[in-house]
């Protein structure tokens, strides 16, 4: 089988996070592999290991997206293909990173794509849905179970914590959702046999695109962190008193009622 | 000059740390509590390919140097000393010297089992009346056609109630200027003649096996005999050189994670209406334990990459070892103190890396003996 993973790299959201003019500063950031993508790779390589075939993860990123290349690697990846935008794309959206990958799949045999839910950094959860019908394969989001016989294969999907059951067929490409496996580390002789294992670079240009090809639909106004979780309230009094406390703070503090 | 770890190393740092924060961290209490040798974590660890980094593939290691090793097991010491003095000893003691000094038969038997982590290794060099002073060993072992034949007792042995194969050093001869010949000696486990006991009830790294060995007329075949007849106490110098790298490594763990309690906390902790980390004593302490930490990283990574280089290293691995363990002593103290009352407890965890920085001043060479090393290649 030809599987094939859609990997994204984020800055860890676990670790501190500084934004300033609007933007997030990237020195100091821990980046990661998107932590549904890491559903995805396992799953990749089960696949591979149950039917036999190839494993390549695909990102569409920098120079330094070679790090979580590497890692899906050593994982047990076979091939890695960076498609690096550092030098060509300003900005992009989920409408670029899709369209770069058509561009890329075009004249490949994929039996199985598979990339997460979302990535935690945006989002958007579209770049899947939008490539498999840029390639018009069936999809299906948030899979929590994949079982393949043959061409035939039958989901489990998440739907809001109820289970879905899908039937569907190959080719296909799927989002993984958290549930679906346990991602393993990388281990010492993965990570050393990692170094080897090829890792294809790409630009845009190779797969004849022009920066206005893939230019985003989208524009972003503003980034801004959350605000600062306050100190909660205790009320006192007895009971029929803090009703009342609180019925008045929802109405008149709050405004909700 | 370049001070930038390489891919594969940050990869392994960032592999061992995942990996001791969701398997480790959780036990690191309960370890220290029971003191219990945790089994479990070092099948884990050998799945993982940990217990192999700096052995070759052809003996079931991982290809790896000796500066990964140094950060598999700083992340390991930083959640758990216990696991982290078991895992250094298990590599540097257990399983090195045979691939220092081993036949090609020797590795292929014994090495390549305690490299791909099916078994556990030991180093049995302390003896109740020789410690410090290595060479006054009393164990023998006397020749007898094939076999020799060893008796004799050690103590405070790393990891033996668990292992599969002990080297032990003992007196085989004498040199022409009368002094003994001290060599390193292969014996499985279970040898006839071999009693194992770990009755030490101990003040930290509770959970690392800690035993003592009875050599009743052990016989182990000649062949077991480890590396040059004539070298053995040369080339276990040469090993604890290795070892020292580790044990420093271990306290750089600590150190670490003393710096990293004492911070989150100081940080939270508000007394006379502020952050305990806005009073200037606090920061002071902090600001210090954050540079020993990077100071002893440093000397840690040199003494790995100078070993990895094939350049001298014993000086630099003595350093190293000093530094990182007094480092870490003083980092656990002052977390305590940071901690104030709630230091105290076992449940913040900061007493526990006092209990267990302790042992590093003292195993594999007392700080004393480090100052020794040190002073003996200065030319004292
Ligand atoms: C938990 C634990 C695990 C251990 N694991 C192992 C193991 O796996 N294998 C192994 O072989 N051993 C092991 N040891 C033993 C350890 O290496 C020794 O305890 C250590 O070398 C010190 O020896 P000693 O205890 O006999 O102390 P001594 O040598 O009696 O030292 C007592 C004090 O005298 C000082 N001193 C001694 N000589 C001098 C000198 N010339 N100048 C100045 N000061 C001096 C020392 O620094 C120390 O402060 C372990 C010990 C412990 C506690
Ligand atoms: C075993 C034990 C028995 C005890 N027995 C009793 C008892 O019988 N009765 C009782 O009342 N209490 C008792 N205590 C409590 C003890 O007195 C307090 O733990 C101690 O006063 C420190 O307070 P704290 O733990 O809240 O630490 P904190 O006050 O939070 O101090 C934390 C750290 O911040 C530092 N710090 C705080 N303020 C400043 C500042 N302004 N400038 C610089 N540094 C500062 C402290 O020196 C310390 O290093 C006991 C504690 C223990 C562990």
């Amino acid at each position: 089988m030809n599987i094939y993973v859609l990997l994204k790299k984020t800055f860890d959201t676990e670790e501190k996070i500084n934004v300033s003019n609007g933007e997030i500063e990237d020195d100091g950031a821990e980046f990661i592999i998107n932590p549904y993508d890491e559903y995805a790779v396992e799953e990749a390589i089960n696949q591979r290991d149950a039917h036999g075939g190839e494993v390549t993860v695909v990102t569409v990123g920098d120079e330094d997206s070679e790090k979580q290349l590497r890692t899906a690697l050593a994982m047990g990846a076979d091939k890695a293909v960076l498609i690096n935008t550092e030098d060509d794309l300003e900005e992009g959206d989920a409408f670029t990173t899709a369209k770069i990958l058509e561009a890329y799949f075009e004249d490949k045999e994929a039996d199985l794509i598979l990339g997460g839910n979302v990535a935690i950094d945006e989002a958007s959860g579209q770049v899947g849905p939008r490539l498999a019908e840029y390639l018009g394969i069936p999809y299906v989001t948030t899979i929590t179970d994949l079982k393949i016989e043959g061409e035939n294969v039958t989901i489990e999907k998440d739907v809001e914590g109820d289970v879905e059951i899908v039937e569907t067929s190959l080719p296909l490409l799927v989002t993984c959702q958290q549930g679906l496996n346990e991602p393993r580390y990388p281990s010492l002789p993965g990570i050393m046999k990692a170094k080897k294992k090829p890792l294809e670079e790409l630009e845009i240009d190779d797969l004849d695109l022009d920066e206005d090809d893939v230019a985003a639909k989208t524009k972003t106004i503003d980034i801004f962190l959350p605000p600062e979780k306050e100190a909660g309230r205790v009320l006192e009094g007895d009971a029929s008193e803090q009703v009342q406390e609180l019925v008045s703070i929802l109405k008149n503090d709050e405004k909700v009622l | 000059m370049n001070f930038e770890l390489t891919k594969e190393q940050r990869m392994i740092k960032k592999m061992v740390r995942d990996f001791a924060e969701d398997s480790i961290r959780p036990k690191a209490i309960q370890i220290d509590k029971e003191a219990r040798f945790p089994v479990e974590i070092f099948e884990q660890m050998a799945e993982l390919g940990l217990m192999g980094i700096p052995f070759p593939e052809e003996y079931g290691g991982s290809d790896g140097d000796t500066l990964s090793y140094a950060l598999a097991v700083e992340e390991i010491g930083r959640v758990c000393g216990s696991t982290g003095l078991s895992y250094a000893a298990a590599v540097s003691l257990g399983a090195s010297p045979i691939y220092y000094f081993g036949t090609e038969e020797q590795k292929q038997k014994y090495l390549t089992p305690l490299a791909n982590g099916k078994a556990l290794g030991s180093f049995g060099l302390t003896e109740p009346n020789a410690g410090s002073d290595a060479g006054g060993t009393k164990t023998t072992a006397v020749e007898d056609g094939a076999d020799y034949i060893i008796n004799g007792e050690k103590c405070f042995i790393t990891n033996a109630s668990f292992a599969e194969t002990i080297i032990v050093t003992a007196v085989t001869g004498k040199q022409s200027n009368g002094k003994n010949i001290i060599s390193a000696i292969i014996v499985p486990a279970d040898s006839e003649g071999l009693t194992i006991t770990s009755n030490y009830d101990k003040m930290g790294v509770r959970g690392s096996d800690t035993a003592e060995i009875i050599l009743d007329n052990v016989r182990v075949p000649k062949e077991n005999l480890l590396g040059d007849p004539e070298k053995g106490f040369k080339q276990f110098l040469y090993t604890l050189d290795g070892g020292r790298i580790s044990i420093a490594a271990l306290g750089l763990g600590i150190a670490q994670a003393s710096l990293e309690k004492a911070l989150d906390y100081a940080k939270e902790r508000k007394q006379f209406g502020k952050s305990i980390s806005s009073f200037q004593a606090v920061q002071f302490k902090l600001a210090d334990m954050s540079m020993e930490v990077e100071l002893a990283r440093n000397m840690v990574h040199k003494a790995a990459w100078l070993k990895d280089q094939d350049k001298p290293f014993s000086k630099e691995a003595a350093y190293a070892k000093l530094y990182a363990t007094e480092t870490a002593f003083r980092a656990a103290n002052q977390a305590i103190q940071i901690h104030g009352g709630y230091g105290y407890m076992r449940e913040y965890e900061v007493e526990r890396y006092l209990r267990d920085a302790k042992l590093l001043e003292i195993g594999e060479g007392t700080s004393e003996i480090q100052r020794l090393v040190i002073a003996r290649q200065l030319g004292c």
